[in-house]
């Protein structure tokens, strides 16, 4: 992991340009430039929850029209995503240190080619038709970009509005949900510029949208300012004394993770995640089901539309409403509101009320997008902004975690029930009553979070293990 | 250090970073509003 003084050491070097220092906002900056920077990364890799668009086309790049024995199956094909989604928690636990002390333009930078690395990677795969090309490309590299491009401006933003912290990290956040909202017809329609009879027209939009992302994402990282050191926006007075719950201290990053709050808030977003990501996978074919003959497969499409606007804007709202109400309160009514959304859902099936089904849905994944958004401002709550950043990438495992257990809790028990004779219809209400049951661990963990013991608390600035060492070895 | 200094970033380049990501992401929006009405029909 590369120190403060590691990336002193490489100012004045080729990438001299993006070492914080260089970085700092002059006085008057205004901080309304920072969130559009971060909305420029959040919303390019906020692609990957569009990828199934290419799912299709990719199972017929060798037949064009239809699929022949060669060609990739969806099995092997949706690898690419979990892969991307596993990477994404795994390269931000490792690399959140990195990114906190090299600061958001070196990480947004290194995002930026990354994901567009990944693009080109995976288009000269599907050149040499070799899927191992793709995991590697989009899976691997791609995924790094999401880990490190995902929690490149969380800090910063933080610093900049620590008066409404929830409320910036939510803009950024937000991004990331409503970037598959312009890659998915963005893409269709690049497929279908490119498409001829003897080519899908995937390759070519990989490699455009590799470019375009590139451009997107470099915009992002130039325009981004950290404050300078005790910067304060105008007329903002900073609590005099720590709340019970908002500490004014920092903890290390690696003396968070002893703490029983950083795992406690692990198992709250695993939780929510869970819960959230299980329903928001098979909305469409839960729906279809539940309701046969009264929701067809189009306006199925339409709800996964809708939840998709929902969950794009619950992670700006709820990120927002915890700035008043508080992060501890806020989960606790995702946890709440969510037992009772989960429970109302197998009735609306039963009553055939589609109307309080469509209602619930978008409620419950309102809440899974605010739980994303929320989380960087609970962090900072409980463990100070010097680290935050390293320690909600960490705390990302919870959603690679959850990536898994969501969808295969609701595939298998629905599995389990048609296979043991009840109905389509009533086959997800056990897994309903579980999500419900979940939450409810949930809402347990959220009530023993408590203050960090002042024993974690950093002493002083430069308080760090690679801080101690340097001067130790100075002297 | 409070932030006396007035802002010296002119509004339109604060107007423009905010086109820049708005647009896209409000193209976006309309496109999946216009699938969303589907389910209503």
């Amino acid at each position: 992991m590369t120190t403060m003084e590691e990336t002193k050491a490489g100012s004045g070097s080729l990438f001299g340009f993006l070492d914080r220092e260089r970085t700092v906002a002059k006085p008057g900056f205004n901080r309304w430039m920072v969130p559009p920077a971060a909305l420029c990364v959040h919303l390019c890799i906020g692609q990957a929850y569009a990828f199934s668009v290419f799912n299709l086309p990719m199972t017929r790049l060798l037949g064009v029209s239809q699929s022949t024995p060669d060609d990739w199956k969806l099995t092997q094909l949706g690898w690419i995503f979990s892969i991307s989604m596993v990477i994404l928690g795994i390269s931000a636990a490792l690399f959140g240190r990195w990114v906190e002390e090299g600061g958001p333009r070196r990480a947004m930078f290194t995002a930026g080619m990354c994901w567009a690395s990944g693009f080109l990677i995976s288009a000269f795969g599907i050149h040499i038709h070799n899927l191992w090309v793709i995991y590697f490309g989009y899976g691997i590299v791609g995924g790094c970009a999401l880990g490190i491009g995902y929690i490149s401006p969380v800090s910063t933003l933080m610093k900049w509005f620590p008066d409404r912290p929830g409320m910036a990290t939510g803009m950024a956040i937000m991004g990331f949900g409503g970037g598959a909202l312009v890659a998915s017809p963005l893409s269709v329609w690049l497929m279908g510029k490119f498409a001829t009879a003897s080519d899908v027209g995937v390759l070519k939009t990989f490699i455009v949208l590799g470019c375009a992302y590139f451009v997107f994402m470099m915009v992002g990282a130039a325009i981004v300012r950290v404050p300078a050191p005790g910067w304060k926006p105008k007329g903002y007075v900073a609590p005099s004394a720590a709340t019970k719950m908002i500490t004014k201290n920092d903890v290390f990053v690696y003396d968070a993770v002893k703490t029983p709050q950083f795992w406690l808030i692990w198992v709250v977003l695993f939780l929510n995640t869970t819960a959230g990501i299980g329903v928001l996978g098979q909305a469409s074919a839960m729906s279809q089901e539940m309701f046969p003959g009264r929701i067809t497969v189009v306006a199925a499409a339409g709800l996964v539309g809708l939840m998709s606007l929902f969950n794009m804007g619950g992670r700006f709202s709820w990120a927002s409403v915890s700035d008043y109400i508080g992060r501890r309160n806020t989960y606790f009514v995702f946890m709440t509101l969510g037992f009772v959304l989960y429970i109302t859902v197998p009735y609306a099936g039963g009553t055939g009320n589609v109307v309080l089904f469509v209602c619930c849905f978008l409620v419950i994944v309102s809440m899974y997008g605010g739980g994303f958004a929320t989380v960087p401002a609970y962090l900072r709550d409980m463990f100070g902004t010097r680290y935050v950043g390293a320690i909600h990438g960490i705390l990302l495992t919870a959603w690679s975690a959850a990536g898994i257990a969501g969808p295969v809790l609701i595939n298998y028990i629905r599995e389990y029930n048609v296979t043991h004779g009840v109905p389509k219809a009533q086959a997800y209400n056990t897994t309903m009553y579980i999500m419900a049951g979940l939450l409810v661990i949930g809402f347990i963990c959220n009530y023993f979070v408590k203050a960090v013991d002042a024993r974690y608390h950093m002493k002083a600035e430069g308080d760090t293990p690679a801080d101690l060492k340097t001067a130790a070895a100075r002297a | 250090m409070q932030n006396e200094a007035a802002n010296t970033t002119h509004p339109f380049r604060v107007f423009l970073a905010w086109a820049f990501v708005g647009i896209p992401l409000l193209g976006g929006v309309f496109q999946t509003l216009l699938n969303a009405v589907k389910l209503f029909q």
